[in-house]
C-alpha cells in the first residue's frame, strides 16, 4: 500500500522552529579561565548568538574606599597594590601624586624620574600579562610563556627595588620608600636590551597568526563615540582611535620631558587593542631609557614637606626634633590641608583617578577610586550583543581588565 | 586662572543658581539638583566636556544637611581640561538625583555604584540595582554611619544560608591594629591598639 508523501513547507517549519526556539541562560564565571579573575557574565543565548550579556561584578569587593577613610594616607599605600595587581607600582605612583596634589607638595626631579621608570616598568609587566593572556584565550600558548618569562625578570628587578615582587608599596606621600639600589638602573637597561627582541618575537607570533587574526579582527568593535560615552580610557580608548593619553595631555611626573608616541587604532576591534598594547611596550622601553639616561641626582623625597614625609631613620635616632616629627607622621599621618582634588594617571589599564576629599589631618574624609577597569567593563553589554560565545572570550581578553581594580 | 573664572562666569549667566565651589585644581561649581542635568548637558554640548570621567557621591556625615552630594568630573577630549560639578541631594533621608544616563551611557554603572554605596536614587536610571554588593543587601556601606567592621546580615542565598547556618559576620578586628581614628582626640585615644574602641592602654578591656 502506497502512502502519499508530501514535502513539508520549509517556511512554515522554520517559523514553528523559531517560535519554540529556546533561549538559554548561561552563567559564565565567576571562576572561568577566560574571565581573568572573578567576573561573571550572565549570558542570554539563542544558539551560539549572544542576545544579552550582563557582567556581574563585586566578587572581589573589599571596600577599599571605606578602608581609606579609616587610616592615614601612608597606611593606604599597600591597599593600592591590590587595585590593579598586575601593575602595583603604577598604582603607588598615581596614589602618591593624587595626595601630593591636594597637599601642594612637589617632589624633586629625581623622585619624579624614578616614579616614571617604575611606572613604565609596571606598564610593561602589565601589558605582558595582557598580551600573553589574550593570546592564550584565543588558543596561542607560546606567547603566554614568552611574556611570563619576561615578566619574571621584571619581578626580580621589582624585588631588588622594593623588597617584594608583587605587593611593592614603593611610594610614600612626598617621596619614595627608598632610593634606587646601586647598579639597579644598569640592570634595568640590560633588561630593556634583551627584552626588545623577545617582545618583537612575541608580537610577531600573534600579529600574523591566522587563527588569532581571524578571531580578533572585526570582533568587539568599539566606535569612537561609544568609547567616549562609556568613559573608556587607556589602550581600549586609543584602540578606538581617540588619542587621549594623560601622560601627554595632562603631563605629570615630568612626562613632558620624554619623547614617546601614543599609538592609536583605526577600527576599534580586538586586534587593534592588541596592536596598541604591543606598541605601548616599545614606547615604554623608550621612556625608560630616556629617564635613566637623564636621571637627575639630588633628593628623592620632598625635603621641605616636613609634615608629610617622615625624616630619615638616622636623623630620627639622633635628633629630638626629627624623632617627634617622625612620631607625628607615623601616628597621625601626613598632614594634608582641607580641600578636594582629583588626579588621574595613565595606568596600564587606563586612567586611574583618585578623588580625595580632606577635612584636614592625616586621614581622608573620602577617597574615591575611579578605576579604569570598571568603566572599561561597563561597555560589555553593548559590544557583546550579537557576538558568538567564542567572541566573548576574545573581547574579554582584549579589554584587559583586572577585577581587583574593578571591584575595589 | 583666567580660564577657570571665565567658564564659571559664562555658566553663571545661564544658570543663576550656580555658585563657585572651592577647588585647588580644576574649575568647580555647585548647582542645585534640579538644574544639574541641564548644566551637565550644556557643559557637554557647548563647552566640549564630552567625557564623564567620574561620578560619585559624598556623605557629609549624620546630622549635616544637605547630607549627600553627587559629584561629577567631566573631561574634555579636545582641550584636555577637567571640570567638577557638585549637587546636593534635597532629601537627607531618601536622597535622589536626576540620572545622567541619557547624556553618557557610561554613567549607568557609576550611578548603580552610588546607589549601592550611598542609597541615592537616580531618577530616570534604566536599571537601578546594586552592583558591588548583592541584591537584597540591606545597607549602604559607604555611608558614614555604617561601621568599618560591617554589620551582620543574612547570606544572599536563602537556600545555602539555611543549609550552612552561617551569617555574614562583622570583621573580628575592625580596621586592624594601629588605625588612627579620624578626630581631634589626643594620640593615645585616637590610636588604640585594636579597633575595639571599648579599651586601650588607659581604659581596661571589659571582660
Amino acid at each position: 500500500m502506497a502512502t502519499e508523501f508530501t514535502f513539508p513547507d520549509a517556511a512554515a517549519q522554520a517559523a514553528a522552529h523559531d517560535a519554540d526556539a529556546e533561549r538559554m541562560s548561561l552563567s559564565m564565571g565567576p571562576s572561568h579561565p577566560s574571565t581573568h579573575g572573578v567576573l561573571r557574565v550572565q549570558l542570554e543565548l539563542d544558539g551560539e548568538t549572544v542576545l544579552k550579556a550582563d557582567p556581574v561584578i563585586g566578587y572581589l569587593h573589599r571596600g577599599e574606599e571605606k578602608i581609606a577613610e579609616n587610616m592615614t594616607y601612608n597606611q593606604f599605600v599597600p591597599y593600592t597594590d591590590r587595585l590593579d595587581y598586575l601593575a602595583p607600582l603604577a598604582n603607588n605612583v598615581a596614589y602618591a601624586y593624587a595626595i601630593e596634589k591636594l597637599a601642594g607638595v612637589v617632589v624633586p626631579p629625581r623622585c619624579q624620574a624614578i616614579r616614571v621608570i617604575v611606572a613604565e616598568l609596571a606598564r610593561v609587566s602589565s601589558h605582558l600579562v595582557g598580551l600573553g593572556c589574550f593570546g592564550m584565550d584565543c588558543g596561542a600558548w607560546t606567547p603566554f610563556l614568552y611574556s611570563f618569562n619576561e615578566r619574571e625578570k621584571l619581578y626580580r628587578l621589582f624585588e631588588e627595588l622594593t623588597g617584594a615582587r608583587f605587593t611593592t608599596s614603593y611610594t610614600r606621600i612626598g617621596g619614595l620608600a627608598r632610593d634606587l639600589p646601586a647598579g639597579w638602573t644598569d640592570r634595568v637597561l640590560a633588561f630593556c636590551d634583551q627584552f626588545l627582541p623577545i617582545l618583537e618575537e612575541t608580537i610577531a607570533m600573534l600579529e600574523r597568526n591566522r587563527i588569532f587574526v581571524d578571531r580578533t579582527t572585526g570582533i568587539g568593535i568599539i566606535t569612537k563615540e561609544d568609547a567616549i560615552a562609556y568613559g573608556l580610557t587607556g589602550p581600549n580608548l586609543r584602540g578606538s582611535g581617540v588619542p587621549i593619553d594623560f601622560r601627554k595631555d595632562t603631563p605629570y611626573s615630568g612626562y613632558e620631558q620624554y619623547e614617546f608616541d601614543v599609538p592609536v587604532g583605526t577600527r576599534g576591534d580586538c586586534y587593534d587593542r592588541f596592536l596598541v598594547r604591543g606598541e605601548e611596550m616599545r614606547q615604554s622601553v623608550r621612556i625608560i631609557r630616556q629617564a635613566i639616561a637623564t636621571l637627575p641626582g639630588g633628593d628623592w623625597y620632598a625635603r621641605d614637606a616636613r609634615k608629610i614625609f617622615a625624616p630619615r631613620k638616622d636623623k630620627v635616632l639622633t635628633s629630638m626634633e626629627e624623632l617627634i616629627n617622625n612620631f607625628m607622621i607615623v601616628t597621625e599621618g601626613p598632614q594634608v590641608p582641607a580641600g578636594e582634588a582629583f588626579f588621574q594617571a595613565e595606568n596600564p589599564k587606563g586612567g586611574l583617578g583618585f578623588y580625595v576629599v580632606s577635612k584636614g589631618g592625616g586621614v581622608p574624609w573620602r577617597l574615591r577610586l575611579r578605576s579604569p577597569s570598571f568603566s572599561n567593563l561597563s561597555i560589555m553589554p553593548k559590544i557583546c550583543q550579537g557576538a558568538l560565545v567564542g567572541d566573548i572570550v576574545a573581547i574579554l581578553g582584549s579589554l584587559d581588565f583586572v577585577m581587583g581594580e574593578c571591584d575595589r | 586662572m583666567t580660564a577657570t573664572s571665565d567658564i564659571i562666569a559664562t555658566l553663571q549667566g545661564q544658570f543663576p543658581a550656580l555658585t563657585p565651589r572651592p577647588s585647588a585644581d580644576y574649575p568647580a561649581v555647585n548647582v542645585s539638583a534640579a538644574s544639574a542635568s541641564a548644566l551637565l548637558k550644556t557643559l557637554r554640548d557647548s563647552h566640549g566636556y564630552d567625557m564623564l570621567m567620574d561620578l560619585t557621591a559624598l556623605d557629609q556625615g549624620e546630622g549635616v544637611s544637605p547630607r549627600f552630594l553627587v559629584v561629577w568630573h567631566l573631561f574634555s577630549t579636545t582641550t584636555h581640561g577637567y571640570v567638577r560639578v557638585a549637587a546636593a541631594c534635597e532629601d537627607d533621608a531618601s536622597p535622589s538625583m536626576p540620572s545622567v544616563v541619557p547624556l553618557w551611557a557610561g554613567a549607568n554603572w557609576h550611578e548603580r555604584e552610588a546607589y549601592d554605596m550611598f542609597g541615592i536614587q537616580f531618577a530616570g536610571h534604566p536599571d537601578l540595582r546594586r552592583i558591588l554588593m548583592w541584591d537584597g543587601y540591606p545597607y549602604h556601606p559607604l555611608r558614614k554611619d555604617f561601621p568599618l567592621a560591617g554589620k551582620p546580615t543574612e547570606l544572599p542565598d536563602a537556600e545555602i544560608a539555611a543549609e550552612v547556618t552561617a551569617k555574614v559576620a562583622p570583621a573580628p578586628m575592625a580596621g586592624g591594629p594601629f588605625v588612627a581614628t579620624p578626630s581631634n582626640l589626643d594620640t593615645g585615644d585616637a590610636e588604640p591598639r585594636a579597633k575595639d574602641e571599648s579599651w586601650n592602654e588607659r581604659r581596661v578591656k571589659p571582660e
